[in-house]
């Protein structure tokens, strides 16, 4: 019978892709393992291999295509002499390409930042709940910012994260011979997750520079060229991995000017994706924004919007103080308005009130946006309006804004993807005590990845992480309602 | 044993190496000129006389907190200084005092900072292991045992980036010659060519333990043989050796064959720190050493005997020393502590941009 071939997923964050080539035609006969099509992405490409025996019977999307979502039926496979006129798209039974089938897309992590696209195609049926109790399921449109950080005029154009990084990274190159890129697989590869592509081209080995897989030694050897004057933005290719290397990132990074009484500066950027991705299980979600966040002589940063990525990665490059750049895999795909400016640099240390609000506040950062952004909005459709604000800067912390905040709303709920204990929302919290204890009206609650380490199965990974369904419950309660 | 290199020589008498063939004097080692001798004298002398005068002040309490003396080690960093030019940069590990000295920093900030007064290199924030001067290019002064091998490879990383010619001397004890950081930053430093110059001071004991306990290899001149890097024993204790091998090495270094190693064999006759139980090894073997390979004595025994200085100049060159170290102790007694509000400076420092 006719097998429908699926749009493969590269990686479990892959949503869309390129349809590059069909190197098969209609018609041909095709054996497993023979390559059909290639499929391209930002980050990487891959050939899409006939798992049948068959006839390739009909072609169902055209090369060339941009945007193609993930599990969309690319091609109809039909046994020998077997009529596929009648089989539409879809009506084969479907068979995922590629060793191992792909994996789900990641539900609700699909950007309420795609404002500009569509949303991915079979995406409600994956929306299983994460949390015991069903999410609501909601798709809306992405907030634009509301606190004016460049002329409203400014023309904006549309970006990826991964984009405006490295957008981000080649400015400050370009404006500082002392800035390079160290890390493993910037060079060459093009990054890991192509966040450094194209800088090679640009700039050269002697300013992009892949290292051998040695955290402890290239996070020290930048620390050293630091001390000595040079900007080094050091890629962890995850901060998973910058375990290795917290000795050097906190005990001669962050520390080293106070011991030299002021006299040595380190003015280094440790930069790479931080928390969970999707299915990659404990040793590679770790979230550590609080931990980071723990330490005097750092700046922690962890920005959602591509926006703000570019706009805060290119003040880290230039801050004289070693600072913590928070990246998250799942973000780098989606895309945001970007301004459209020579030189766009955003201060570390201010929050964004990203949707106002006056019932509840919801203070989140990096990812756990999304979950706060689709809150807010079911929220509104039941009478609640959220005001989100997206800390971006982890530390400084900017309590002045949540303060004024909660001035206003009198409840707060924090959103992140960390474990509860010491977490930025247990810091969050306890400020919030002190500095708006008469104007809250409930407890602070904090909405946080459960306290286990990261499981891989599925349904079990969704129950580990926040769900907007938690989020909304959560402001639900403490407007008593 | 002077300066043995690696290749074609057997070190089967390197590979424990006993006090008496670690320290034989070298019978042909190099001959320094009469104001060599004397500059060599003042420099180790200084360090000497410092750290005892750091031994009695810790032991007043006027120094708190962890210190750890170079006594007996000298002859190694000032034969390095003698080779490097200015610019060259040094690092280190947590006995740091001789290097700060050796790099011309002020003994008044190194004593006032080893008892936490405000005219300290670091204010008195950072103490004994924490102390650089950017002014003297001396980059630390490192707690944690081994990290220094990855900032001092960074340091040359920045020489190499900026083509100046420049080379760093990185230090480390033969404790921290086991520690994984050192053989990533080899790697980097052998595959990008990096200009660093090793200095591996085996003064035997990582703390308590041996070399023998500690070290499957105790050739520590070898250890960068996997990298392709260079190495050398060298006699620690004369520093006509060291200085003549420091030479040679810095030279590899700053003409771009990357980086080098030199194993100083060398001996601390003070314990780890300030609190030493000396339960490890006996005194014999001490005292032996202070007797027989002390790098003042004999330097002080060629100046009289193969220089003909009069003793009487040596004795002012002794009497000059003390001035300055009695000098930088009372300074550092009678320096107020930091003002309370230096406890929130130079934390971060303030963005331009």
């Amino acid at each position: 019978m006719a097998t429908d071939i699926l749009m493969p997923a590269l990686s479990p964050t892959m949503e869309e892709g390129k349809l590059a080539k069909w190197l098969k035609k209609e018609g041909d006969a095709v054996k497993s393992g023979d390559v059909l099509a290639e499929i391209e992405t930002d980050k990487a490409t891959m050939e899409v291999e006939a798992i049948d025996e068959g006839v390739l019977a009909k072609i169902l999307i055209e090369e060339g295509t941009e945007g193609v979502a993930v599990n969309t039926p690319i091609a109809i496979i039909a046994a020998e002499g077997e009529d596929v006129s009648a089989a539409a798209s879809g009506g084969g039974k479907a068979k995922p390409n590629g060793s191992g089938g792909h994996p789900a897309p990641t539900p609700d992590m699909q950007a309420e930042g795609q404002a500009d696209k569509p949303a991915p195609a079979a995406k409600t049926a994956e929306d299983a709940p994460r949390a015991p109790a069903a999410p609501a399921v909601i798709t809306n449109k992405a907030q634009e910012p509301v606190m004016a950080e460049f002329p409203a005029d400014t023309p904006m154009v549309t970006q990826t994260v991964r984009e405006a990084l490295r957008d981000a990274m080649a400015e400050e190159m370009r404006r500082d011979p002392d800035v390079f890129v160290m890390g493993e697989e910037v060079a060459e590869y093009q990054g890991a997750y192509k966040v450094t592509q194209n800088l090679l081209q640009e700039f050269g080995a002697k300013r992009v520079v892949d290292t051998p897989i040695t955290e402890h030694g290239f996070a020290g050897i930048g620390v050293g060229a630091a001390l000595a004057g040079l900007k080094p933005i050091v890629e962890f290719m995850t901060f998973n991995f910058a375990m290795q290397a917290i000795d050097q990132i906190i005990n001669s990074a962050a520390k080293t000017l106070y011991m030299s009484g002021g006299q040595l500066g380190c003015p280094i950027v440790f930069r790479g994706p931080n928390g969970a991705a999707a299915r990659v299980a404990a040793q590679h979600s770790h979230d550590y924004s609080a931990w980071y966040s723990n330490v005097p002589g750092l700046k922690v940063i962890a920005p959602y919007t591509a926006s703000d990525a570019k706009g805060l990665l290119k003040a880290a490059i230039r801050d004289p103080n070693p600072v913590i750049f928070l990246e998250n895999e799942i973000l780098y795909g989606q895309s945001f308005p970007v301004p459209k400016l020579e030189d766009f640099v955003l201060p570390i240390g201010k929050a964004r009130i990203h949707r106002p609000g006056t019932d509840v506040t919801i203070v989140s950062f990096a990812i756990g946006m999304t979950y706060a952004l689709k809150a807010a909005q079911a929220l509104a459709e039941q009478g609640i309006e959220a005001e989100v604000i997206d800390l971006r800067t982890i530390r400084p912390m900017d309590t002045d804004t949540v303060v004024e905040s909660v001035k206003k709303t009198g409840r707060c709920i924090t959103v992140e993807e960390g474990f509860p204990q010491s977490g930025v929302g247990a810091e969050i919290s306890a400020r919030l005590m002190v500095d708006a204890f008469d104007y809250l009206d409930a407890p602070v609650l904090r909405i946080t990845g459960k306290d286990v380490p990261m499981p891989y199965a599925a349904n079990l990974e969704k129950l580990a992480l926040p769900s907007v369904a938690e989020v909304v419950e959560a402001a639900k309660s403490v407007c008593y309602k | 044993m002077a300066a043995a290199k690696n290749a074609g020589q057997s070190k089967a008498e390197a590979a424990t190496p006993p006090a008496e063939a670690a320290h034989r004097p070298a019978p042909n080692a190099p001959q320094f000129t009469r104001e060599e001798d004397l500059h060599a004298y003042h420099e180790m002398l200084l360090i000497r006389r410092f750290e005892e005068k750091a031994g009695q002040l810790y032991g007043m309490g006027l120094i708190g907190g962890f210190c750890h003396l170079y006594i007996g080690q000298e002859a190694v960093v000032i034969g390095m200084q003698m080779a490097s030019v200015e610019g060259d940069q040094v690092i280190t590990g947590y006995r740091d005092h001789g290097h700060m000295l050796a790099c011309g920093m002020d003994p008044k900030g190194v004593m006032a900072e080893l008892t936490g007064r405000r005219g300290g290199y670091s204010r008195g924030k950072g103490g004994s292991m924490h102390m650089f001067s950017r002014e003297k290019q001396f980059f630390g002064g490192h707690g944690i045992v081994g990290a220094q091998v990855s900032l001092g490879t960074g340091l040359a990383f920045a020489d190499h980036y900026r083509e100046n010619g420049k080379v760093s001397l990185t230090y480390m004890g033969d404790g921290a010659a086991n520690q994984g950081q050192v053989y990533e930053s080899f790697n980097m430093a052998a595959l990008w060519k990096l200009p660093v110059v090793y200095v591996i001071e085996n003064n035997r004991y990582a703390m308590g333990t041996s070399v023998a306990r500690a070290s499957a290899q105790t050739d520590f001149s070898k250890r960068g043989l996997s990298f392709g890097i260079p190495g050398e024993q060298v006699d620690g204790m004369d520093v006509r050796t060291v200085r003549e091998a420091a030479t040679r090495a810095i030279e590899h270094a700053r003409s771009g064959q990357g980086p080098y190693i030199l194993e100083m064999q060398t001996y601390r006759y003070r314990g780890h720190s300030m609190s030493d139980p000396a339960k490890y090894r006996s005194k014999d073997e001490v005292t032996k050493m202070r007797d027989e390979h002390d790098p003042i004595e004999m330097v002080r025994k060629r100046l009289l005997e193969l220089h003909g200085v009069p003793e009487a100049d040596l004795k002012a060159t002794d009497a000059k020393v003390r001035e300055i170290v009695n000098d930088s102790a009372e300074f550092a007694t009678n320096d107020p502590e930091p003002d309370p509000s230096e406890l929130w400076t130079d934390i971060l420092l303030e963005a331009n941009a």
